[in-house]
């Protein structure tokens, strides 16, 4: 097929953009046909933007291998033709499948089949099977300022305002294409004039018990991705040493009700010893207070169900971490799941080897908890149950799963999930919302 | 970056190409991922405005892309579905969207251009009225009534 091989390339993009001996060796087809036609991308992309620059990287995270339909296996399968092999450590998101238990896969044999042939594809890549969408997870993170291509809301939010890694928001088919050639354009958060605070969020009146509280933290997350947009917003008010835990979640609820790709919070995160320094010693152009009311009313946003009937309990958005697992084996060391209540935790696969080794997993799969790796419960065709209401601790599961599974959904904090489901009806504790 | 998630008051070509069709307005942004059956083209999303129209075969405008990055994978394989709209005029250049057209074009030779228009001239076009984008952004407005043709350039 000639598509997109004729002379316009070079006539009207290459001209454009400063490219390296490499790159311009890559258009030329030195480096084999895929890398040709990744370079092509990241330079086409780059004209589309108005960017005139590339940047090199460190390290990819890849979300194309997730099964949308036969475009992407055409995609990657012409990658794989023309010999593509990516040129930094790429780690990969989730699959639609849980690789490792394809019993769990309830949804149709050939699209099951499609997912499991795309997932083979990129791995022939060369790409790492992690299967996660917390590849922050992983051994040999990316460090302060080092810059990467990371797509995943969730990851790559938590790789610019956590670990102060620099990353574009990047999405599907540019990706591996950034992986493939190394190179991204020069733009967005790898660049220091956008990653300083342009909106400030101070807390106004929340207590310290409800700041002490896990499930307060994915709300936050809502409230100030719904106010900043894509902009990047610093949080001024918050407890110091916030765990990992929590500002994930902060993150992950960022990127869900807004387009946040990074966000500081003084005292927390690397850039951001000081609010003057989050802002780059520039007045904000927004302000906005948030109280515990918005934070209530962020709860109750997210909660599309009634009744006291369960179903479901969906942990692991994004996916869980060693340091969960410990808490919810806390909750769960004694007690047993309802027979009526099917109980999943989402999780990378070696999250999952670090849980066997310390015969968790095999506490957790006896007190009736389903694990789930590769995938996620809202990308996947895992529940039995999606006529009924399912509970969550993640502001994510809850913002997509309706729209994606059909569910009603409870947003609460772990306990309550927990307690919920032993009892085999929704129980919540509304003493942490006394008073707001 | 430049120009990208900026308006613009000169209309910018992001994505060369030439199509012509009829032209569907939205009210708001919309996502492909879970906005749009990639299948038909339908615009699926509950919560927008236009829920229920079809993309497909129309010049779509709208203010810009919306929500999940895996929409640039759903506008690939709208496009290689056939069910894609000819061309995207939006006010803020959005690279999500580029992106799938950018990929459809180097995988099935399928353009589809996406220009980002100035804000008069955005406001101004109609649903159901047909548009003809040129490679340079230019737009040509035909009437649709089918007494004053597209080529009737001898008058009433």
């Amino acid at each position: 097929m000639a598509a997109g091989s004729g002379p316009t390339l070079s006539a009207t993009y290459a001209q454009r953009v400063d490219l390296s001996v490499e790159d311009r060796q890559r258009l030329a087809g030195d480096a084999g046909p895929a890398a040709r036609l990744a370079m092509r991308i990241v330079v086409r992309l780059a004209e589309s933007m108005g960017v005139d620059r590339l940047l090199d990287i460190t390290g990819a995270h890849v979300d194309s291998c997730l099964y949308h339909g036969q475009s992407g296996l055409d995609f990657a399968g012409r990658l794989v033709e023309g010999g593509a092999s990516v040129a930094v450590p790429t780690t990969l998101n989730v699959s639609s499948l849980d690789l490792l238990h394809p019993e769990l896969h309830r949804g149709d044999e050939a699209e099951g089949e499609a997912a499991r042939r795309l997932a083979e594809m990129y791995e022939k890549m060369g790409c790492q099977p992690t299967w996660t969408c917390a590849p922050y997870h992983l051994e040999n993170r990316p460090s302060l300022g080092e810059q990467v291509a990371w797509a995943e809301s969730n990851a790559i939010v938590f790789a610019n305002s956590v670990l102060g890694a620099r990353t574009a928001r990047y999405g599907d088919l540019i990706d591996i294409s950034a992986a493939i050639t190394g190179r991204v354009p020069a733009a967005g958060l790898h660049l220091d004039e956008n990653r300083r605070a342009t909106i400030l969020i101070r807390l106004q009146d929340i207590s310290p018990d409800l700041l002490n509280i896990d499930q307060v933290y994915p709300l936050l997350g809502t409230v100030v991705g719904a106010a900043s947009g894509s902009r990047v917003p610093v949080i001024d008010g918050l407890p110091t040493a916030l765990s990992e835990v929590r500002l994930r979640a902060l993150g992950a609820g960022a990127a869900t009700a807004g387009s946040v790709g990074m966000f500081h919070s003084v005292g927390n995160t690397p850039e951001a010893p000081t609010l003057e320094a989050a802002l780059g010693g520039r007045e904000p152009h927004e302000v906005v207070e948030v109280t515990a009311s918005d934070l209530r009313a962020a709860r109750d946003r997210l909660c599309t169900a009634s009744g006291s009937a369960l179903s479901s309990v969906c942990l692991g958005t994004p996916h869980y971490s060693v340091d969960e697992f410990q808490n919810l084996v806390t909750l769960l060391t004694g007690r047993r799941v309802h027979t009526d209540v099917d109980f999943y935790v989402s999780t990378g696969r070696s999250v999952l080897a670090e849980l066997e080794l310390r015969g968790w997993a095999d506490l957790l799969r006896s007190a009736g908890v389903t694990l789930v790796v590769d995938t996620c419960t809202y990308v996947s065709a895992v529940l039995a149950d999606t006529t009924g209401t399912a509970m969550t601790d993640s502001a994510k599961w809850a913002w997509y799963a309706p729209g994606n599974l059909g569910v009603d959904v409870v947003f609460a904090g772990t306990s309550e999930c927990v307690e919920s489901a032993v009892a085999g009806k929704v129980l919540l504790d509304e003493t942490v919302w006394s008073g707001v | 970056m430049r120009r990208c998630g900026q308006v613009s008051e000169h209309p910018v070509v992001v994505v060369a190409g030439s199509a012509t069709g009829e032209v569907l307005c939205l009210d708001e942004p919309l996502s492909f991922w879970g906005g749009v059956d990639p299948r038909t083209g339908e615009i699926v999303d509950r919560h927008h405005p236009q829920r229920g129209c079809t993309v497909a075969g129309r010049v779509l405008v709208m203010p810009s892309g919306r929500g999940s990055s895996s929409s640039s994978s759903l506008l690939l394989e709208a496009i290689r579905n056939g069910s894609a709209p000819v061309a995207l005029l939006v006010r803020r250049a959005d690279e999500i969207l580029s992106l799938g057209a950018i990929v459809a074009d180097e995988l099935y030779g399928r353009s589809l251009p996406v220009v980002v228009l100035d804000s008069a001239t955005y406001s101004s076009l109609m649903t159901g009225e047909t548009v003809a984008v040129g490679e340079d952004g230019s737009l040509n407005r035909q009437s649709d009534s089918v007494d004053d043709g597209p080529d009737n350039t001898t008058g009433g």
